[in-house]
């Protein structure tokens, strides 16, 4: 993803056990504010069709 | 390559007489210069079709796919790289196949040769280290090393490896082949960069799914991009959909891919998207010391799990 141009602080994958409640506020806390700073993705969004 | 037809012709017959095939799958003379099409025989007197030059860079492998019956083919390194793929994934059984090895130096680059030229080509003919272009007006010699397909030019795989009989002794591998200097350079770009880059790199595409189509891994019986129910992905020209596609295709193919440039060579509009593929083969290589396709024992990168899988991806 990081090589299409997807930056790096955008996509996060961890392991989270359903008895890690700490550990999985940490997680989503560090994502939101890793993807804040990033700001919205535009690259994504599709632009409306071109019609003449 | 020169003088492997006549040997060619002459297993594929014998093979046929004696009926340990049913059916010699090669390349026959295509209708234009240069396109060289795939050739199913089944009658011994057939095989004067069968001929062999730097044009046959299609993938016999695709045809192999579920197919019952006995058969012959003639494999390349990358072919025969294949045909181990599709037999590690059960695409067809190892006694069903007679693997007739082809010692290979690389196909021309038909595309190249077309912009070195001016005017409609007429006739291409070789010897072992040049290429002969005919066009109306003019006949150009060039050195087939400066034509040949990107894979072939960085193909470390020249032989097969794996084979029942060869058509001719192995010939010599390229040693000291920087494989990804191309795709460094894309990953040291920024991701603004790199967006752009592949925004450039697939604006031309059209959805044809040649490059699919062409593909031996590409056997799913209905691929994501023709499902409907759920649609995956949009079927437009929207780039987003476009790049979906390819990404996915290519993701589909890691771990599998062997850089036999199928892909690339039948885009009608010349997109590389080997840089896709050859990023996860390069991803392959680096962290789990995997080549798709070099052996029938070894599970898959993909597939094995190993203690010592690099796992810093996972915070």
């Amino acid at each position: 993803m990081e090589y299409m141009g997807i930056e790096r602080d955008r996509l996060h994958m961890s392991w989270v056990s359903s008895a890690e409640a700490t550990k999985f506020i940490d997680v989503v806390t560090r994502v939101t504010e890793a993807v804040r700073a990033l700001g919205p993705n535009q690259h994504y969004v599709k632009q409306k069709a071109k019609v003449a | 390559m020169l003088g492997y037809t006549e040997k060619m012709r002459d297993i594929a017959g014998r093979l046929l007489k004696e009926c340990t095939v049913d059916m010699v799958i090669g390349f026959r003379k295509g209708t234009m210069p240069m396109m060289n099409e795939p050739c199913f025989v089944t009658k011994p007197e057939d095989v004067q079709w069968l001929v062999w030059d730097s044009n046959c860079g299609i993938n016999l492998a695709n045809y192999l796919t579920n197919r019952k019956e006995k058969i012959a083919v003639f494999a390349k390194g990358c072919d025969s790289r294949n045909i181990v793929t599709h037999i590690i994934e059960n695409k067809i059984k190892r006694d069903q196949v007679t693997i007739i090895g082809v010692p290979c130096t690389g196909m021309i680059d038909k595309r190249k040769i077309t912009g070195l030229v001016t005017g409609e080509i007429l006739e291409v003919s070789e010897t072992e280290n040049t290429i002969k272009v005919k066009t109306a007006d003019a006949e150009t010699l060039l050195d087939k090393n400066e034509v040949l397909q990107q894979n072939c030019a960085l193909c470390v795989h020249r032989n097969p490896v794996i084979f029942d009989e060869m058509v001719a002794e192995p010939v010599e591998e390229q040693t000291d082949i920087d494989r990804n200097a191309d795709i460094r350079k894309i990953e040291e770009m920024d991701s603004e960069e790199k967006w752009q880059f592949f925004e450039d790199l697939l604006r031309p595409c059209i959805r044809c799914y040649a490059c699919r189509n062409a593909c031996p891994l590409c056997y799913c019986p209905t691929c994501f991009v023709d499902e409907a129910k759920p649609q995956w992905v949009g079927k437009g020209q929207d780039p987003v959909d476009v790049r979906t596609f390819h990404f996915l295709r290519a993701y589909h193919c890691a771990g599998r891919c062997t850089d036999c440039g199928a892909c690339e060579r039948a885009c009608p509009v010349g997109i590389n998207m080997r840089l896709l593929t050859r990023k996860l083969e390069k991803d392959c290589q680096d962290q789990f010391g995997w080549e798709a396709g070099l052996s029938l024992d070894q599970p898959p990168a993909l597939v094995a799990y190993q203690a010592n899988d690099p796992d810093a991806f996972i915070k």
